[in-house]
């Protein structure tokens, strides 16, 4: 009984979380003819396949749409956003984690407050920010600004991670007479990898997943990473491309997913702060 | 941490150098533009000019004399506590299936991570789809189960349509509290729940006696964010009502937008952005209590 229980639990929280990347499954490959019938008819069950799949939304959204082109965009940004996090917010963390002593902590965390100060609270600034260094409607718009919610969160995960990494290595190889400087750039680096490599995949996930910034400084369809295009431009006018425009969210949608599925409870380390003892 | 004092200097050295680009970087690119948005809201200034001239108050006033400016700010509110409302119940109740050991439970646990995992801005094109008034699949299963013998406009009806939003808004962010309720519950000393379990405590006495308020840091903290994700976000409304119909679904980073990149107003878009501030102070002073009692209990 109570076995059966859990396990309609477990399968209705399944079906509220996951039902609308089915629908998004079952749009992407049923034919047009299947995709828009009337929700009034009763008779004709929207929920499964009636017609046979098909991949014409696929071919639609790869070959004629611009799609192609806002991944390579997005992957573009991706790049650059992950190189500047990296080289800013490892050695930072690592800084206020083992070289600046009691202040660190209380800068530590007045660093991670500032990712707390959303993008609709920043985004009117930095238009006019954007327009005065001439970089509307360029990915080098996003490539300056993503780093303001990167560095912040990034910088606060490598503090925890490198805190967590024990220091009689690094003492080791002072004793054996590394300076501190050659413990930093030859010792430490091997040691902190899983934390850098977390740095590297939530830069990632948020460059695949910001919006607002994208809206604000990106107005034309060539230039559009992803989050922004498929919402925006495979809607024109009347003509609403379903089928394509749910392909591409599942096609985005399911390796970031298996992506955060692997490094959540990293994440997750770095919001909870101190509120929760592992 | 052994300090060498020889090398004392150097590491203070070493220290902020690493330090620097970091700090440098978060002052230039989010100190600065914080200032800038407050300034901005006391200014006149619009998207195509660069002049910045000073306006005092009367953006403030002209938006605190507008209705739909007032609507926002209820709506912001509504959903704001709306979805968080909802968070709390489906993030407590699916941490305490999540917890337990069952078949197909990595698959179960990749399912409820989805709608965390993707682009805020896809999963609300989803939604508009399947809120759509032709074609909403949720109307049909309404309708073919007998539950529903009229019609429901989903986007097109004001109060529907924020019941819509409230359920996106709940829907991206019960995933992540799910998660951080049960790192919380992994850290609960196992012989607290052991002696309760001795002392003859069921279940649901468990639950609300000892567990819940052992959680209740863990749990502030997931509504924290979940307030901060919420409040300030642009795009499930953007997408999905684009603040209709007729502006009585805008929630202020809509309106902000709406008015001052689309209208090019940035001064009155500025001042209603500010009005976040007050959501995000009470965040920040909150989990700086939290922070403070997680210390304390360290030490």
């Amino acid at each position: 009984m109570k076995r059966v229980a859990l396990y309609a639990a477990a399968a209705g929280f399944m079906v509220f979380a996951g039902f609308p990347f089915y629908w998004m499954l079952l749009t992407a490959f049923k034919q047009n003819r299947d995709l828009y019938v009337g929700a009034f008819d009763t008779r004709h069950v929207p929920w499964v396949f009636n017609d046979p799949p098909t991949l014409e939304h696929v071919r639609l959204l790869f070959g004629q749409t611009e799609f192609p082109r806002w991944v390579l965009n997005t992957l573009v940004v991706v790049v650059a956003v992950v190189a500047i996090t990296v080289a800013v917010a490892v050695p930072a963390g690592y800084s206020l984690a083992r070289l600046t002593g009691r202040w660190g902590e209380r800068l530590g965390m007045g660093i991670f407050f500032t990712y707390l100060i959303p993008p609709t609270l920043l985004f009117i600034p930095f238009s006019r920010v954007v327009a005065l260094l001439g970089l509307q409607n360029s990915l080098g718009a996003l490539i300056l600004v993503y780093p303001t919610i990167t560095i912040p969160f990034c910088t606060w995960l490598v503090m925890g991670f490198v805190r967590s990494v024990p220091w009689d290595i690094e003492e080791q190889a002072m004793i054996d007479g590394y300076s501190r400087l050659a413990v930093i750039l030859k010792v430490a680096p091997r040691l902190i990898v899983p934390g850098i490599l977390t740095v590297v995949v939530f830069s990632f996930t948020l460059v695949m997943q910001e919006f607002v910034y994208a809206l604000t400084f990106l107005s034309s369809v060539d230039r559009m990473t992803v989050s922004l295009g498929v919402p925006i431009a495979l809607v024109r006018g009347d003509v609403y491309h379903w089928g394509a425009l749910m392909a591409a969210a599942l096609v985005i949608s399911i390796p970031l997913a298996i992506i955060y599925n692997l490094f959540i409870d990293r994440f997750i380390q770095g919001f909870t702060m101190g509120a929760v003892k592992g | 941490m052994i300090p060498r004092r020889t090398l004392a200097d150097r590491e203070d050295v070493l220290g902020v150098a690493m330090l620097a680009p970091a700090l440098v970087y978060v002052i230039l690119l989010v100190g600065v533009p914080f200032v800038l948005a407050i300034l901005l809201s006391f200014s006149n200034a619009t998207a195509g000019s660069l002049s910045f001239g000073w306006a005092g108050g009367r953006n403030y006033a002209a938006i605190l004399g507008d209705p739909i400016f007032l609507r926002s700010l209820r709506n912001t509110a509504i959903v704001t506590i709306g979805s968080q409302v909802l968070v709390v119940v489906l993030a407590t109740a699916a941490a305490q299936v999540f917890r337990a050991a069952f078949h197909g439970k990595r698959l179960a646990r990749l399912v409820l991570l989805l709608p965390w995992a993707v682009p805020v801005s896809l999963a609300a094109i989803a939604w508009t789809w399947i809120f759509d008034s032709t074609f909403s699949v949720l109307n049909w299963t309404l309708k073919a189960t007998h539950l529903m013998h009229g019609w429901l406009y989903w986007l097109g009806d004001p109060g529907l349509a924020l019941v819509a939003i409230i359920i996106v808004q709940a829907w991206r962010i019960f995933p992540f509290a799910t998660v951080i309720v049960l790192a919380g519950l992994a850290s609960i000393p196992q012989d607290v729940v052991e002696a309760a379990i001795v002392d003859g405590a069921g279940f649901w006495r468990r639950l609300f006696k000892v567990e819940l308020p052992l959680l209740l840091p863990v749990v502030a903290v997931a509504v924290l964010f979940g307030v901060v994700y919420t409040a300030t976000d642009l795009g499930v409304v953007y997408i999905l009502t684009g603040g209709g119909p007729a502006n009585t679904t805008q929630v202020l980073p809509s309106l902000a937008f709406q008015r001052g990149v689309l209208g090019a107003d940035l001064g009155q878009g500025a001042a209603i952005a500010v009005f976040l501030l007050p959501f995000l102070i009470v965040v920040a002073v909150a989990m700086l209590r939290l922070a403070r009692r997680a210390e304390v209990g360290t030490r």
